[in-house]
C-alpha cells in the first residue's frame, strides 16, 4: 500500500523507503569501490562516470525533447579545448569545469537555431553538419587546437592523501551524482514538462503556452552543458588533447549509448554508458569489430527492447514486485 | 454589445486552394457560438488562423481590442485563448495530471534555478488547481494513468481538462463530442455548458452533431467552402437553404 498524504509528498525525490535504502547501498558500494577493486577497473569506473554524463546531456535532448542531433562531438571538442586553454592560463579545475560547459551551451543555443526549423532527419543533418565543422576548425587552427602537438594538461592534484586515481575517481563520481541529481530534477520540474510536450506534440506544446523557440534552446544549451562538462572531464582525464579525438564516430557513440541504454531515462543513459564504455575494452583485441557490435546491438535493442537496458530493468523489477503471484 | 473576438475580412489561401475566404464573425463575451459546415469547409482552418498556427492571407482578428495576427502560438494562449484538437493531440507519454500541469505552464513563476534545486512550491500550488479541474471531469481514477493508455472517451476529457487549465477567457472546441457514446456526448455537453456557467469562459464551438450544438449554442455560423453562408439562432442556421444544399445538395 502506498499512500501519499500531501502535494509535497508526492513530489519527493525517491519517495519509496525501498528506493532510499537502495540508493544508500548504490551510493555506499561507490564509496567503497576504489578500496576494493583493482587500479584499473577504478580507472574503467572514473571513465563511466564522465561518460555517463555526457550521455545524461544528450538524452536530455534526444530523448526527453526529441530533438536528434549527431553533432555532440563538436560540443565535447568545445568543452575539452576550452578546458584545456582554461587550464593551461592556470584557472583551477572547477572554474575551468565551469567555464567548458558554460562555452559549449552558448555553442549550443547557436546550433539550436537550426532546430527551431527543422525537424527529424534534417536536423540531424544540420548538427552532423556542425560536429564535422568544428572537427575541422580544430584540425586545421592551430592556435585553438595547439597544433600538432595538442594540449597538454597538467593533472588533478590529489589531496586527503588520495592517490592520484582514487583521488579522480571521487571526484568524477561526485560530479556524476551531482549532474544526475539535477538531471532528475530538471525533468521533473516544468522544464522537463515542456520538453516532453514538444517531443510528443510540438503543436499541442505551442497551443498550451509552452515557447517552442525557448524550450528548444534551453535544451539545446543544458544538453551541450552536460556535453561540455564531459569533454572537459575527459581532457582532464587523458591528460593530453587533440582534434583526432573528437571525431564523428564520438557523436555516434553517445548516441549509440541513449538508444541502447534507454530513450527518456536518467537511469538508462549510465546503463548505455557502461555500455560505450565497456565494449571497447571486451574487444580490444577487435576494435575494428566495434562499430559492428553497435550496429548489431542496436538492431537488437529496437527489435526487442524499444525501451533499452532501462526497459529490461523497468521488465526485471516487475517480476519480482509481482512475484510470485504471475 | 462587447465582442470578445472578432474575425474581419479573413482569408487564407494555400497556393491555389481557398481554404478561407472574406470570413467575419463576432464572439461576444459569454455566449456560446457554433460552427457549422460540412466536411473541408474551412472550420478548423478557423481555428488554426485563431491560434495563429496559421498565418492568414488577408484579414483581421482582434481578442479584447487587440490584434493577433502578429503573436506565436504561445502568446496567443497567454493571452486568454485555449483550444481542443478534433484528432486529439495529447502527450502520450506523460500522466494525465502531467498533461494538464502543461496547461498551467503559461502560470508559472519560472525560475530555473529552483527547478534545479529541486524546490517545488510553485510545483504545489498549480497541482491545487489541477486537482480542481481533475474533479470536475471525474478524472480521478486516471489522474497517474499514461494518456496514451487512456481509452478514447477519456482522452477527450483529458485535453479538454488541458485546455482549462490554462485559464482561457475563450476556449475554441473543436468537435468535442466526435466519436463519443451517447452516454459520452451527454457527459461532455453537460460539461461544456457547465464551464460557461461555472469558470464564465466564453466557448467558440465546431460540431457536427447539429443536435449538440444547437442545445448548446445561442448563436451559430454556418460555413461551405471558407464562405459564411448563414447566421442566426441555431434553428434559423438549419432552416436557411444554403445550408440544406451545403449539406445535401440540390
Amino acid at each position: 500500500m502506498d499512500l501519499v498524504e500531501s502535494y509535497a509528498e508526492d513530489l519527493r525525490f525517491a519517495r519509496r523507503p525501498a528506493a532510499r535504502v537502495l540508493l544508500g547501498l548504490l551510493l555506499a558500494a561507490l564509496a567503497v569501490f576504489p578500496w576494493v577493486a583493482a587500479e584499473h577497473l577504478v580507472f574503467l569506473a572514473t571513465l563511466i562516470a564522465l561518460y555517463s554524463i555526457g550521455v545524461i546531456g544528450q538524452n536530455l535532448l534526444i530523448g526527453y525533447t526529441g530533438q536528434i542531433s549527431f553533432g555532440q562531438a563538436g560540443f565535447l571538442a568545445i568543452g575539452a579545448f576550452a578546458f584545456g586553454h582554461l587550464r593551461i592560463w592556470g584557472a583551477p579545475f572547477a572554474l575551468a569545469l565551469l567555464g567548458a560547459g558554460a562555452l559549449a551551451a552558448v555553442a549550443g543555443v547557436f546550433v539550436g537555431f537550426p532546430s527551431l526549423r527543422l525537424k527529424g532527419p534534417y536536423l540531424s543533418i544540420a548538427t552532423l553538419g556542425f560536429g564535422v565543422a568544428v572537427y575541422q576548425v580544430f584540425v586545421n587552427w592551430e592556435v585553438l587546437s595547439g597544433g600538432r602537438s595538442g594540449l597538454a594538461i597538467a593533472s588533478l592534484q590529489p589531496m586527503f592523501g588520495l592517490s592520484g586515481t582514487r583521488w579522480t575517481y571521487y571526484v568524477y563520481v561526485l560530479l556524476l551524482t551531482g549532474f544526475t541529481l539535477a538531471a532528475y530534477n530538471i525533468v521533473s520540474s516544468f522544464i522537463g514538462r515542456a520538453f516532453v510536450a514538444i517531443r510528443d506534440s510540438d503543436i499541442a506544446a505551442e497551443v498550451n503556452g509552452v515557447s517552442l523557440t525557448r524550450y528548444k534552446l534551453l535544451a539545446f544549451a543544458i544538453s551541450s552543458f552536460y556535453t561540455g562538462v564531459h569533454g572537459a572531464l575527459y581532457a582532464q582525464i587523458l591528460g593530453h588533447i587533440e582534434p583526432q579525438i573528437f571525431n564523428v564516430l564520438e557523436s555516434i557513440t553517445l548516441f549509440v549509448a541513449v538508444i541502447i541504454g534507454g530513450v527518456a531515462s536518467i537511469e538508462g543513459s549510465i546503463l548505455g554508458a557502461v555500455f560505450v564504455t565497456l565494449v571497447p575494452k571486451v574487444f580490444a583485441n577487435f576494435r575494428e569489430m566495434v562499430p559492428v557490435v553497435y550496429g548489431v546491438t542496436i538492431l537488437l535493442v529496437l527489435i526487442f527492447e524499444p525501451l533499452g537496458l532501462f526497459g529490461r530493468w523497468l521488465k526485471t523489477r516487475l517480476y519480482f514486485q509481482l512475484w510470485p503471484f504471475r | 454589445m462587447e465582442a470578445l473576438l472578432e474575425v474581419r475580412e479573413l482569408s487564407l489561401r494555400f497556393g491555389g486552394i481557398t481554404a478561407l475566404s472574406q470570413i467575419g464573425l463576432a464572439v461576444a463575451e459569454g455566449e456560446t457560438l457554433a460552427v457549422i459546415g460540412p466536411n473541408g469547409s474551412g472550420k478548423t482552418s478557423l481555428f488554426n488562423c485563431i491560434t495563429s498556427i496559421y498565418r492568414p492571407t488577408s484579414g483581421a482578428i482582434s481578442f479584447r481590442g487587440e490584434p493577433l495576427t502578429r503573436h506565436s502560438p504561445d502568446e496567443v494562449t497567454r493571452l486568454g485563448i485555449a483550444r481542443t484538437f478534433q484528432n486529439l493531440r495529447l502527450f502520450h507519454n506523460m500522466s494525465v495530471l502531467d498533461n494538464l500541469m502543461v496547461g498551467r505552464h503559461l502560470h508559472f513563476r519560472k525560475n530555473l534555478l529552483a527547478a534545479v534545486l529541486r524546490l517545488r512550491g510553485e510545483e504545489t500550488r498549480h497541482r491545487r488547481r489541477c486537482e480542481e479541474i481533475v474533479e470536475f471531469l471525474n478524472l480521478e481514477p486516471v489522474r497517474k494513468t499514461r494518456a496514451g493508455d487512456c481509452p478514447y472517451g477519456v482522452q477527450k476529457r483529458v485535453e479538454l481538462g488541458r485546455a482549462l487549465a490554462t485559464e482561457p477567457r475563450l476556449l475554441l472546441l473543436d468537435e468535442p463530442v466526435s466519436g463519443l457514446t451517447q452516454e459520452e456526448k451527454e457527459e461532455f455537453a453537460y460539461w461544456i455548458h457547465e464551464i460557461r456557467g461555472r469558470f464564465g469562459i466564453t466557448i467558440l464551438l465546431v460540431e457536427h452533431d447539429l443536435r449538440v450544438a444547437s442545445r448548446l449554442a445561442g448563436r451559430m455560423v454556418a460555413l461551405d467552402h471558407g464562405v459564411k453562408i448563414a447566421e442566426g439562432t441555431p434553428a434559423a442556421v438549419q432552416r436557411h437553404p444554403d445550408v440544406i444544399k451545403a449539406y445535401l445538395g440540390e
